[in-house]
């Protein structure tokens, strides 16, 4: 996710700080970038000039301390509020007091976060959609102590990165994983219950709605382990009983059905090409 | 030889035209179709397709297995309170609905143009079942104040490809209907995801007067 946010970053021409702790994933993020762009440029979307000095924007490090000229510091680690806060304790020693800290969390309270960072009130809610190369939405929320004028200031960024940003409460799931894991829910429920099968329900929603991709067409790209992680996070803050993980995940997951990763999800692929629905 | 269409009353599934739809069987459509089913499914065709509203196929020919009765399936075209019909032709059968009925009655909506999708015979069948707790849920989370209802339907349409947003896809089709299909659903299903949110009692409320 992170190398998503740093590619829009440097495309929009600021100089980026890409920071793993990982130099394997460093390594993975560039190939990754070059790859991205390298299509960019096929495509059209992107002269060779420009993938040059975008990928010349882009700076790997494993140092924390090479984050001390950054005016703003999107994370993007993993979804776990111990290590995000250990994180942003070093930032806050590292980084000079005007820099804006961002997290891009999926489910953690942006103000619990906000709370060890060192600076609740330079701190925002910034969650990009995956692949965040690709899709514009980002959900903005602020913390309960963020000041007017970092969120002024973020909103701004956001837009200079050619993002579009929309202001959401500091809730769990924001707007779009608060709708789409139940949502996601209900329809595995009415396999589970033998209403209809997953091609069928897919093909429905999509007619019915004018949806572009049906319920399990998107949870075979999310992963049955991701959609999974989400419930649990979701339910264990919400206590809503359609946000529950449906017994029929946990199964595909211990099949190995993980979605189009696995070659085999709720639909069947070869050679990433659908079946079923 | 294209199939016989009998429209009895007001048929939420063809409100102007039918189009002609191949094979041998019979649709029966409106408010009334279910009185004729018994005559119909005599005729001795390959299927007998009654329009269904928000009620089950079970309600017309009984859960128990029948000769006549399992050439027989529902059937309704998806439509969101006010709006046009869309293409979507959601077909019930029973577990004992005869395999080649369905597959008539599937080929004879799809010759007509329709996209088919195929359930059991349940409370909401596949869309109602799927839409109706989430719309719930974007009325409540307005009331909350998650977000503006322009910012959540920008989100959802920006996130998701939706074409329009579920508080102006409500507000265009009227609230009112979803709390019509929504109480049916509450009492079918016994669960209160299905309760419906306050702005559409409201709307109810006030569209009763
Ligand atoms: N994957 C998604 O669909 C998605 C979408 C939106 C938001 N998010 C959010 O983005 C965040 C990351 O998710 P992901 O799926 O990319 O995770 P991931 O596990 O794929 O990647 C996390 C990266 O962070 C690195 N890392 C871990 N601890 C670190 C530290 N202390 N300092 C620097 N780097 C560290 C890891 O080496 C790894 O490369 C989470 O908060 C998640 O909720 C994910």
């Amino acid at each position: 996710m992170g190398v998503g946010i740093a590619i829009v970053a440097a495309r929009a021409g600021f100089t980026v700080r890409v920071f793993d702790t990982s130099s394997e994933a460093l390594d993975r993020a560039h190939e990754q970038t070059a790859d991205f762009l390298k299509k960019s440029v096929a495509r059209g979307k992107l002269s060779p000039s420009d993938r040059d000095a975008t990928l010349a924007r882009l700076i790997g490090s494993t140092r924390i301390a090479d984050l001390a000229d950054c005016e703003f510091v999107i994370e993007a680690i993993y979804e776990n509020l111990t290590a995000k806060h250990d994180l942003f304790g070093q930032l806050d020693q590292v980084c000079p007091p005007e820099t804006i800290f961002a997290s891009n969390t999926s489910t953690i309270s942006i103000t619990e976060i906000a709370a060890g960072s060192g600076r609740a009130d330079r701190f925002v809610g910034m969650h990009f959609c995956l692949p965040a190369q690709l899709m514009r939405l980002v959900e903005m929320s602020p913390g309960l102590n963020t000041s007017d004028e970092t969120w002024r200031a973020a909103w701004a960024f956001c837009e200079a990165l050619g993002q579009k940003p929309v202001a959401t409460s500091d809730t769990p799931g924001f707007v779009l994983n608060y709708f789409l894991i139940p949502y996601h829910n209900d329809a595995i429920r009415l396999v589970e219950q033998g209403v209809a099968s997953p091609a069928d329900i897919d093909i429905a929603m999509k007619a019915a709605m004018g949806y572009p991709m049906g319920p399990f067409e998107l949870l075979d790209l999310v992963g049955a382990d991701t959609q999974k992680l989400l419930c649990d996070a979701m339910f264990g803050l919400t206590n809503e009983k359609r946000a529950a993980c449906p017994p029929l995940i946990r199964r595909m997951i211990a099949a190995g059905h993980l979605g189009k990763k696995s070659g085999r999800g709720f639909h069947h692929y070869d050679d990433s090409k659908m079946f079923g629905a | 030889m294209p199939v016989n269409v009998i429209i009895t009353g007001r048929s939420r599934s063809f409100p102007k035209d039918v189009p002609p739809m191949p094979g041998s069987g019979t649709v029966l459509a409106g408010t009334a179709a279910a009185d004729v089913i018994s005559g119909a499914a005599k005729a001795c065709l390959d299927f007998v397709a009654v329009e269904l509203n928000n009620e089950c196929l079970g309600d017309h020919i009984g859960l128990d297995a029948d000769p006549i009765a399992a050439r027989i399936v529902g059937f309704a075209r998806f439509r969101l309170g006010t709006a046009d019909p869309s293409n979507l032709i959601e077909l019930v059968s029973m577990d004992w609905t005869d395999e080649d009925a369905v597959a008539a009655a599937k080929a004879a909506f799809e010759g007509g143009g329709f996209v088919v999708a195929c359930c059991a015979d349940r409370p909401g069948r596949i869309v109602n079942r799927l839409i109706r707790p989430y719309f719930n849920a974007v009325l409540r989370r307005l009331d909350d104040g998650l977000a503006s209802a322009a910012d959540m339907d920008k989100t959802l349409m920006l996130g998701l490809g939706y074409p329009e947003g579920p508080n102006a896809l409500l507000a265009r089709t009227g609230l009112a209907d979803h709390h019509e299909v929504t109480a049916v659903l509450e009492g079918a299903l016994g669960d209160n995801d299905f309760t419906p949110a306050r702005r559409a009692q409201i709307a109810w409320q006030r569209a009763s007067k």
